[in-house]
């Protein structure tokens, strides 16, 4: 056995930078998909339309709503880093963390509000 | 002898790379350090026990271990603060590698600092006048701000990237490069930047701040990094990095 | 991850951040009750600034996602620096045509 090393993942910064992460990822996946999906126009508005309408599910809704949550929160927390990166140091990135989360949380919830 | 509170159960790492938590109970005294816990146990329990420390009072990081998950100076940590329900788990520092129990083998935390180039390089004699510094310039404050590393290897072991990625030079090394960038007796800057903008250099940070927030001397390495990566961008976009 | 790539994805990053808030506005405006996909082509069709704007938004993620995708590869699989290059390299060259292509189909 090997000796444990956990240390603290309780830890915000660390939850933060794990979702960057992942949301990063999730969108790497995403975007060839959402790519082809907009390539169908090419074959004209009715294949669009088909899958326009195949997303108006809910389920699918939700999806979408996830993603829109993914694309903001990954955005905010880059946006933090460059801000570390290259403005003068400011404490409270715990607080400035949380914010990104929460924006982004009410962000997606708007646009899910809107779809039912 | 202090007065004794009722007894702790502490699982201490025996072995090397691979090994096992042994069990031992050790009195509880007040105003217990996980240091005298150890100590305790090597001399009353099992003298094959094998552990650092040398001040025993937080000023030569030699002691610093994992205490319950976090790497921690264990003179410096009472166990009163960390020891819920009267457990406590110790093993030795993470990401170096084990040579018995709980001492690690410092040689490539010491060897990633030699890489970064934290090493002062005189750039006057004896016989030049002495650099006039203001202690109020922004280079010497930024220099101040992290000075006062102790190599204690705390953040080097708290870092996810230093595990992630085995060619990181990792918080402290960089710390050091940025406090000598800053050091304007310093003329070594040249090759200093070209090291740590190198891969496994400054870049690799992704501001996790796990050293920060594990730093027993309060700085930030994060913040260190973060100036040399302002440094190295503006130095490559002048050419004055080989890239 | 060196000096370059960091330039790299830090200047993309920094370019998308407006791009990626018209993104989400034109997502809200996008997904407006009742909006067909007539309605949406009807509005991108032959749009330059459309064009343009996205154009430029797909190359910027390409980077973006490549050197992002490299940097995880080299730190969770067992993938050293050169294989992971070429792997993320190959994705963000798919992602180029990919999303190259979806604007072209929009567009023209």
């Amino acid at each position: 056995m090997a000796a444990r090393h956990m240390h603290h993942r309780g830890n915000l910064l660390w939850i933060a930078a794990l979702v960057h992460r992942l949301s990063g990822l999730a969108l790497a996946i995403f975007l060839p998909l959402h790519f082809l999906a907009l390539g169908l126009a090419i074959r004209g508005e009715a294949q669009l339309e088909g899958f326009l309408r195949w997303s108006d599910q809910p389920l699918v809704k939700f999806a979408e709503g996830g993603l829109v949550f993914l694309l903001t929160v990954h955005m905010l927390g880059g946006l933090r880093l460059l801000v570390i990166e290259n403005l003068p140091w400011h404490d409270g990135q715990k607080q400035l963390a949380s914010v990104a989360a929460a924006v982004s949380a009410v962000i997606a919830l708007i646009f899910l509000a809107r779809m039912f | 002898m202090a007065e004794t509170r009722g007894e702790l159960n502490v699982a201490i790492w025996r072995g090397a790379g691979e090994g096992r938590y042994q069990s031992y109970r050790v009195p509880l005294r007040e105003s217990q350090t996980v240091l005298d816990v150890v100590t305790f146990v090597q001399r009353h329990l099992d003298p094959t026990l094998s552990y650092r420390f040398a001040c025993r009072v937080g000023v030569c990081g030699s002691c610093a271990m994992t205490v319950n998950g976090r790497p921690r100076w264990t003179c410096r940590t009472h166990v009163a603060s960390v020891a819920a329900g009267g457990r406590l788990e110790i093993g030795p520092l993470a990401n170096l590698p084990v040579i018995k129990d709980l001492a690690t083998d410092m040689r490539a935390f010491f060897e990633k600092w030699q890489q970064a180039r934290g090493v002062f390089a005189p750039s006057k004699t004896r016989h030049d006048a002495i650099e006039q510094i203001r202690p109020d310039s922004a280079a010497r404050m930024a220099a101040d701000a992290a000075i006062e590393c102790i190599n204690c290897g705390v953040c080097h072991a708290a870092c996810d990237t230093v595990r992630w990625n085995a060619d990181y030079l990792g918080p402290a090394a960089l710390n050091r490069a940025w406090s000598l960038v800053n050091d304007q007796r310093d003329a070594g800057n040249a090759a200093r930047l070209r090291a740590v903008a190198a891969s496994g250099g400054c870049h690799a940070c992704h501001s996790h701040q796990s050293c920060q927030e594990h730093c027993p001397q309060a700085l930030n390495p994060t913040a260190s990094i973060a100036g040399l990566k302002r440094r190295t961008t503006v130095a490559y976009l002048k050419g004055e990095l080989k890239g | 991850m060196n000096v370059g790539r960091y330039i790299w994805q830090r200047a993309t990053a920094a370019i998308m951040l407006p791009l990626v808030l018209l993104h989400v506005a034109v997502i809200f405006y996008a997904t407006r009750q009742g909006m067909t996909a007539a309605d949406i082509l009807a509005r991108t069709r032959g749009s330059i600034v459309w064009a343009s704007v996205y154009g430029a938004f797909v190359v910027a993620a390409a980077v973006h996602v490549s050197i992002g995708v490299r940097n995880v590869l080299t730190e969770w699989s067992p993938l050293k620096d050169r294989g992971a290059g070429v792997l993320a390299n190959a994705f963000g060259l798919v992602l180029l045509a990919l999303g190259l292509r979806a604007v072209a189909a929009v567009v023209l």
